[in-house]
């Protein structure tokens, strides 16, 4: 204790009194935290209802008060139906791809190795192919001209490392010197065809007309004419096929349909679309594997459909995108992704016009495709022109935006709308200052817990950096498999694919336009009529 | 008399000048808000998660840090003790209730948050910071401020810790 008592009573007397005032004294001083408090809690709610009414009269202006929080509704089977057995013909770095969407991988894709960002990256991979969705299907053949793929393919057949695996009941697939050996098989019910370009309508033809359904890569078709071709034997043979493009499997895109679909950008007249790489693998210039040869690649078969037959030449097998005897380009490579991501959001299918421009400027290394390649694509019934820029010699991010009179709208990883400066819609709001047209109208980050309509500095940077995304929930989601997913699921219940036959044709002859363009050096014209390129 | 614990308000009243008292009441206060603040801030924003901060980690216990972060299980059970360890800190200085137990819990809240990005040279982070830092930063300090009203509590002079004790004295005799 502390004053010691003297027995005076007196003392005691005013002790006593002292310690009575010093107690309310204390009271009030210990209480005069509270003022500090409610001056805390009414700024905040000052603050919280300001931002609240900010946000609703944001939504509400823009029609989306309630809808573009929900998440998309994706049916899904909850039990995966029948046994698929799929043949691979192609087992090169897409096929490879492809086939992990299914569920099989080869067993150094579990190898761990390179510095720590390169290994937490890894590891996610890894994770992400376990944590897929088992489609219950098989991988039963493989056809490959080169041994080590093919031998390569055989293993990933025979890895139980995979979702739904582990029952250790795997037979292998069987390996197929010719493809058409594949398509005869009663073993084989769907294939998945991740040749070069020049192979790929006569490989699909006949497999549609063997009854098999088919994934196919892109560019669709290596020439104009194979796409009438493929198309009509595709429709008639009612078999179920997907065209290779796997970006608008991503959330964003789902989004950004709802936000065209809600007139939110106002009219849009430009839609800018790019291709920046800057490394000889971005160039397509890839590795040449050691035991490659003459006895462990079937040239013969290689070439097959190529329009010029030359001898044996490893440059070409494997660097083929380099030449239009094989491949298509930056046109049917790159373009026909961005094309057919623009077509899923606004459906404007193929252009009335097209000019290409473009050259060898960087990597000239023997290749006649363009490493810098432009081309501009009219749609003058929509009042809408699509841009498509591509270097392989530089690197800076672009990416792709949808151009309105109202408000802009660039479509990636993320989804970030814009409202323009000098917007009519939006003019109003702008100048009372609800709309800061130096933040964005409202940004999308997949796996986020809706719309943020107010984004943080921090917010938005960690978005552009993907950090978001790869973080949110720890799951990495493969778009690749959720496309080769959509493809079994529609073998499945007889529905279209999201890039069906007719996706296909808009995006196959949209990039033989431009390619066309660039080879003659003249604007081409579509003809409606008479179905051809002119 | 034990030390510290049971001081008269007249002993205390000693112990600081009123501009003194004053200086480290109006300290304890702006701290306690700055940490109310933030905790609410982060529990009202559906968006927030400390996983960007901890994936940026390169110093001690890295490792760990990344671990975190990429668990969603340990991720929320992290976010969780971030906001609500921060607005009962807040909430405890404001109100100068367990002051010097805020205190200390406040410093080590603050000793992960340095730890996991410290400004060193060769170090740096997506999100640009205000400010130019080398190895003392604003984190560093405010840990210092929360050192000091250590030193020198006040909970008992303005503070809920003044009713408690003293009831507890009352009690005593």
């Amino acid at each position: 204790m502390d004053q010691e008592n003297d027995g005076k009573g007196k003392k005691e007397n005013s002790q006593l009194k002292n310690e009575v005032n010093t107690g309310r004294r204390d009271v009030l001083k210990a209480l005069s935290s509270l003022p500090v408090l409610g001056a805390f809690f009414y700024g905040l709610t000052r603050k919280r209802s300001w931002d609240a009414e900010r946000k609703k009269s944001l939504l509400e202006e823009l029609g989306l008060e309630g809808e573009l929080d929900t998440g998309r509704v994706k049916t899904s089977l909850t039990r995966p139906g029948a046994l698929i057995r799929i043949g691979i013909i192609g087992y090169g770095g897409r096929g490879e791809h492809l086939v992990r969407g299914a569920g099989f991988a080869h067993q150094d894709f579990f190898q761990i190795q390179g510095n720590k960002a390169t290994r937490d990256w890894r590891q996610r991979e890894v994770k992400g192919l376990l944590d897929q969705e088992d489609l219950n299907v098989m991988l039963t053949g493989v056809c490959d001209v080169f041994d080590v793929r093919a031998e390569r393919g055989l293993a990933a057949s025979l890895n139980d490392r995979r979702p739904g695996g582990g029952a250790g009941n795997l037979k292998g697939a069987k390996r197929y010197r010719n493809y058409k050996e594949m398509l005869e098989s009663k073993d084989i019910d769907a294939v998945i065809i991740a040749t070069p370009d020049h192979w790929h309508a006569r490989m699909a033809i006949d497999a549609v007309n063997s009854g098999k359904h088919v994934y196919l890569e892109k560019c669709m078709t290596r020439t104009e004419e194979e796409v009438y071709a493929l198309t009509d034997a595709v429709t008639k043979s009612g078999m179920v096929f997907q065209l290779g493009h796997q970006n608008p499997q991503q959330e964003t895109f789902w989004r950004a349909k709802q936000v065209v679909d809600k007139n939110i950008l106002g009219k849009i007249t430009l839609v800018e679309t790019t291709t920046n790489r800057n490394s000889p693998n971005g160039a397509w210039v890839y590795g040449i594997h050691k035991d490659a040869s003459p006895q462990t690649i079937d040239w013969e078969q290689f070439q097959g459909p190529a329009p010029h037959n030359v001898p044996f030449n490893l440059e070409r097998f494997f660097r083929w995108r380099c030449w239009y005897d094989y491949g298509t380009g930056l046109s049917g490579d790159l373009f026909s992704h961005e094309f057919d991501a623009v077509n899923q959001i606004l459906g404007m299918g193929i252009p009335k016009a097209v000019m290409s421009s473009g050259g060898i400027y960087f990597f000239k290394d023997g290749r006649d495709v363009p490493d810098l390649f432009q081309t501009v694509c009219e749609y003058p019934d929509r009042d809408l022109t699509l841009v498509y820029s591509a270097t392989l010699a530089n690197s800076r991010g672009r990416g792709r935006v949808f151009m309105g009179h109202d408000a802009s709208m660039e479509v990636g990883n993320s989804l970030t709308v814009n409202a323009d400066y000098d917007s009519t819609r939006f003019e109003d709001m702008i100048k009372a200052g609800v709309i800061d047209t130096s933040l964005p109208l409202f940004s999308y980050y997949p796996g986020s817990k809706g719309i943020d309509t107010i984004t943080s500095a921090t917010e938005k940077y960690f978005a552009t950096k993907g950090l978001m995304y790869t973080y949110r929930g720890g799951r990495h989601v493969d778009i690749t498999h959720l496309h080769v997913k959509e493809w079994i699921d529609c073998i499945r219940t007889g529905e279209k694919p999201s890039c069906d036959i007719n996706r296909g044709f808009e995006e196959a002859i949209t990039c033989h336009m431009a390619t066309k363009s660039y080879l003659e050096g003249r604007r081409v014209e579509w003809d409606p009529v008479q179905n051809k390129i002119v | 008399m034990k030390k510290g614990d049971s001081l008269t308000h007249s002993e205390q009243a000693r112990k600081y000048s009123t501009f003194q008292a004053f200086m480290l009441v109006f300290l304890r206060m702006l701290i306690g808000w700055h940490f109310l603040y933030e905790g609410i801030a982060k529990l009202l924003n559906p968006y927030w998660t400390s996983a960007g901060y901890l994936s940026e980690t390169k110093w001690l216990f890295s490792g760990l840090f990344t671990a975190v972060a990429d668990n969603p299980a340990l991720l929320k059970v992290m976010d969780f003790l971030n906001i609500w360890g921060q607005i009962t800190i807040g909430l405890a200085l404001i109100t100068g209730l367990l002051t010097s137990w805020a205190c200390v819990a406040g410093i080590l809240l603050l000793l992960i948050y340095y730890v996991c990005n410290p400004p060193f040279v060769g170090y740096s982070y997506t999100v640009p910071s205000e400010g130019s830092y080398l190895i003392v930063n604003k984190i560093l300090i405010e840990m210092a401020a929360l050192g000091t009203l250590l030193a020198f509590p006040t909970g008992k002079i303005v503070g809920l810790d003044g009713l408690i004790f003293k009831k507890r004295r009352k009690m005593e005799r």
